[in-house]
């Protein structure tokens, strides 16, 4: 995917649950910029010791290695010697997407449960390990993959791998452990959805949108399914998927191929294959044949806004060329301020605060193409729809020009650049494609298959799945009239933005 | 240009700390090669050179010229200048600077807090003389052309409006109207509507001029540049600022406590924040009072409100306590959401464990996990970018911490012991809190 400087912010059709201590992944934990310390110097340099391993000039994917254990479990190592800190993250193949009708929320539920002990090691005990040592830890469900990672000191590599390793097959569960933490997912469920109208229409979209995909269900379940999950639907998901032949193991950083292929022997080796998945099955989409709109009115809705999502191929299920199409294409409509979206419906005719576009093409199956819009001052929602209609209208009629696609290629060119710059990005990038069907050579070719994106072939992508019977457009609107005209004009004190009880990053220190 | 080398090699004090009685795998070795350079115009910065990667990350802040530095009646006006400085600047105009920064591939922006103005600019080596050249201009010479200041002023207020009813939102603006009553820090940083709509170019130019300055200016860089090359280029991007800044004096801000706020917002789940004091960076008692704040509610999985909240009772997503320590005020701040009919108890707990803290305190086990952890953490938290580093190296700059920080913070933290610890928690949560709760009355 195109990665822009100014992120895109109104959707997240990811539907990511990360699965933290404290609400959005750790936004409100007290970070430590006066301590971020970085131990880049090249000096902490060390030679990789596999004999015909590229060298530390190499870029990041010049350097990553990949082979599978005897028990199936595929292993993935990206070296990066710049800091003496190494990553550890194992994908399981299985997301929301993989539950059984009516137990929506056992793959998020069951990732909170991974934290509550095994055979050997009780409750909470593999996190204080990491803590002991100031490493960091989370996870994470999507709907096609479920992932855990450790952030430590390289010496502890093999701690936390042996860790890992042992819950992947030696989980315990009792009631007592399991109905607090059911009462928990609920919680995290009233923080990002019942307390949210944005949120819940963004679940209404997405069940519009999938008339028959399992991607329609939100990640984080159901409230009424949610309430029932038990022990024993956690522990059945967990036999039926949690095996080293249904994962991928990444470790990135100062670490060689070698050291990790003998703790993985060592460690994750003795682990025996619990289960056979088999095929990933979805129900798939039927062809979309009717336009849909969907409306969500809230009386603490205060500003308006609208979305449109496309039904579109994935990098999985595209025609070859096709999903590097329609990265190329959501980044020349919407991506970032020198976007036609931006230019147009935010500076020229100044009537949105913001919009953009967003192709969301990691996906087993389906993926989805979203564009958005929200209104400024006395712009209503029909100006930003008619807005961003002509937008679309013109890219189907018109394609892009070369200059264009050149300054969206130049763009991919420069952030592979920053990508290298960091440890874990390029390790994300890879354990989403191989939980998504795709190979390292994918990932590999990426830039290189971006690079032959022609301009007919944007606009052929344009003309073929930006058409409105793929669409579900969704509305977020206040209840008017009497919301409407405060946010008009203003009437109304309004709360702000600033928050002295988060810690600005700038400004809280150790 | 005057250079001066630091080493650190903390391999050494990792290995001291691995004989503890506890065993705990040994803290990373961290070697970090931080230079001071001072360029031929008299310009400071820190450097670690990075040669891996043909990048470039500068980090710098004004120091004091944050929010606090908005006149009265124009608040939000440090933040929307943070909007302004890349939308056109010397005889460039706003579409053309924004295309310009695509081009080369730079990212550059800018944010305000309430004590500092701060900026981060990463560039690769290829482009690095224009891309430092639209730092420059942006710093120096920005334009406030009327279309992008009525555009970005738009979308600020566009945001404000639509958080209206966000209880997070509410939550934070009435804890700091609380708890700062008074204070330049109670004000919304983002401005209000109104405050927004009086805000002119002229007063954008006063503001840049007054604050940008040499002598409140700090900077760390990373990446692929030599100290030489280094001093060359602060002179060309900060070269022609003003030497002196025109501060706003700011006055010391006392938390209030003890005060009991309720929001009324029909929401399913209630939102709990709660103040106690804290300390200053500069606090003889900082690394006590930090890791006490560790032991309470700062460290994720283990925390004693983790633990109370949401593992033993299943009552919130999220429970954790953190330091704010603003360079003329400080608190201990306290949050967490839970479901409206079990908010009452959950504030009972979020009570006793302030008493208990400062009560009994911790156990010696808790604060040497404690230690462990704030000492390791300081490698690995924030490695993944070189920007990360710039913005640390910022950091130590800005709280007057010395170039040698990073050698002496394990021994600063090595020096607390439990009874500074218990101390410092008797000190600062032997009051009762304020607390702020958002959504619907329990009944």
């Amino acid at each position: 995917m195109i990665e822009v400087k100014r992120a895109v912010s109104a959707t997240t059709l990811a539907g990511i649950l990360a699965f933290g201590p404290v609400f959005g992944a750790g936004a409100e934990t007290k970070t430590e910029p006066g301590s971020a310390a970085k131990a880049d110097a090249p000096s902490t340099a060390k030679s990789d010791a596999i004999a015909g391993t590229p060298d530390d000039h190499a870029t990041v994917e010049e350097r990553i290695t990949e082979f599978t254990l005897d028990n199936g479990l595929q292993v993935v190592v990206l070296p990066d010697h710049r800091a003496p800190v190494v990553t550890q993250m194992v994908y399981y193949h299985v997301g929301a997407a993989d539950e059984a009708p009516g137990e929506s929320g056992i793959a998020h539920f069951l990732e909170h449960l991974m934290f509550k002990g095994t055979k050997t090691h009780p409750t909470g005990e593999f996190s204080r390990a990491v803590a002991d040592i100031g490493g960091q830890e989370n996870a994470f469900t999507t709907d096609d993959y479920t992932g855990y990672y450790q952030q430590v000191p390289a010496s502890a590599l093999k701690m936390v791998m042996a860790y890992e390793a042992d819950r992947m097959s030696n989980l315990v569960l009792t009631d007592e452990v399991v109905k607090p933490e059911r009462d928990v997912i609920l919680e995290e469920r009233r923080m990002r959805v019942d307390n949210d109208p944005g949120s819940q229409l963004q679940e209404a979209v997405g069940a519009t949108l999938f008339q028959n995909s399992p991607y329609g269900i939100p990640v984080i379940g159901w409230r009424a399914e949610m309430e029932k999950l038990s022990r024993d639907y956690a522990i059945a998901f967990y036999d039926k998927y949690y095996t080293p032949n249904n994962a991928t193991l990444l470790v990135a950083g100062d670490v060689t191929a070698k050291e990790v292929k003998d703790l993985a022997e060592e460690t994750y080796g003795k682990v025996k294959r619990r289960a056979d998945p088999g095929t990933r099955e979805r129900a798939l989409e039927p062809e979309p044949l009717a336009a849909r709109t969907v409306t969500l009115t809230d009386a603490k809705v205060t500003q308006p806004s609208m979305q449109r999502v496309y039904l579109v191929p994935s990098d999985s299920t595209a025609e070859p060329g096709e999903a590097e199409a329609l990265d190329v294409l959501s980044d020349i409509l919407g991506g970032g301020t020198t976007s036609r979206l931006y230019r147009s419906l935010v500076v020229e005719k100044g009537i949105a605060a913001g919009t953009g576009a967003y192709y969301g093409g990691t996906a087993l199956k389906e993926g989805q193409f979203a564009v958005y819009g929200m209104p400024r001052g006395e712009a209503s929602l029909a100006d930003i729809e008619t807005a961003i209609d002509a937008e679309i209208a013109k890219v189907r009629e018109d394609g892009v020009t070369e200059a264009e696609l050149e300054r969206a290629k130049n763009r991919v060119r420069k952030n592979m650049i920053y990508l290298r710059d960091s440890q874990t990005a390029m390790a994300r990038r890879v354990g989403a494609a191989l939980s998504t069907g795709r190979t390292l050579q994918d990932v590999e070719t990426w830039p290189d298959r971006i690079e032959a994106v022609t301009v007919a072939e944007v606009a052929e992508v344009a003309r073929k799945y930006l058409t409105p019977e793929r669409s579900v457009t969704g509305y977020l609107k206040p209840q008017a009239p009497v919301a409407a005209d405060a946010a008009m004009g203003g009437a109304k004190p309004a709360a702000s933005d600033a928050d002295a009880a988060k810690p600005a990053a700038a400004e809280s220190r150790s | 240009m005057t250079m001066k080398a630091f080493s650190f090699g903390l391999k050494n004090l990792a290995a001291a700390a691995s004989f503890g009685l506890l065993a705990f795998a040994s803290a990373p070795a961290l070697a970090v090669d931080i230079q001071e350079v001072t360029s031929p115009g008299g310009i400071k910065a820190l450097l670690v050179e990075d040669h891996s990667n043909p990048l470039i990350a500068v980090n710098f802040a004004f120091k004091g010229g944050g929010a606090t530095q908005d006149p009265d009646g124009k608040e939000g006006l440090s933040n929307l200048l943070t909007g302004l400085l890349d939308e056109g600047a010397g005889d460039i105009k706003s579409a053309d600077f924004q295309a310009k920064l695509d081009d080369l591939g730079v990212s550059m922006s800018f944010d305000t807090g309430y004590d500092n103005f701060t900026g981060s600019f990463r560039t690769i080596t290829d482009f690095e003389d224009q891309a430092f050249d639209l730092l420059h201009l942006a710093l120096t010479e920005p334009r406030f052309d009327e279309e992008p200041v009525n555009r970005i002023r738009g979308q600020i207020v566009t945001g404000i409006l639509a958080d209206q009813n966000d209880p997070e939102k509410i939550a934070g603006k009435v804890f700091r109207e609380t708890v700062f009553a008074g204070h330049p820090y109670s004000r919304p940083d983002e401005g209000t509507p109104e405050s927004l709509a009086t805000i002119t170019a002229d007063d954008l130019k006063s503001f840049r001029s007054r604050v940008f300055a040499k002598d409140d200016l700090v900077v760390g860089v990373v990446g692929d540049i030599t100290p030489e090359e280094l001093g060359r280029r602060l002179d060309q991007v900060f070269g022609d600022l003003s030497a002196k800044a025109e501060l706003t004096p700011v006055p010391m801000a006392v938390p209030v406590m003890g005060k009991d706020v309720h929001v009324d917002l029909a929401v399913p789940q209630t939102n709990i924040r709660a103040a106690m004091p804290g300390v200053l960076r500069s606090d003889d008692e900082f690394f006590a009072a930090y890791l006490m704040n560790h032991i309470l509610g700062g460290g994720s999985f283990t925390s004693w409100l983790y633990e109370e909240i949401r593992e033993k009772r299943g009552l919130a997503y999220g429970a954790y306590s953190y330091l704010s320590s603003y360079d003329h005020g400080a608190l201990l701040g306290i949050g967490t959401a839970t479901r409206a009919d079990a908010a009452p108890q959950t504030v009972d707990i979020i009570r006793k464990e302030i008493e208990r803290m400062a009560g009994t305190g911790p156990t010696q086990e808790e604060l040497d996990k404690a230690k462990a952890y704030v000492k390791g953490s300081y490698a690995v938290r924030n490695l993944d970018s070189s920007l990360a580093v710039a913005q640390t190296l910022v950091g130590i700059q800005l709280d007057d911490l010395g170039i040698d920080y990073i050698d002496k913070r394990q021994a600063l933290i090595d020096a607390v012991t439990l009874d500074d610890v218990k101390a410092a928690a008797k000190r600062l949560l032997d009051v009762s809190p304020t607390v702020v709760t958002v959504g619907q009355a329990a009944s």
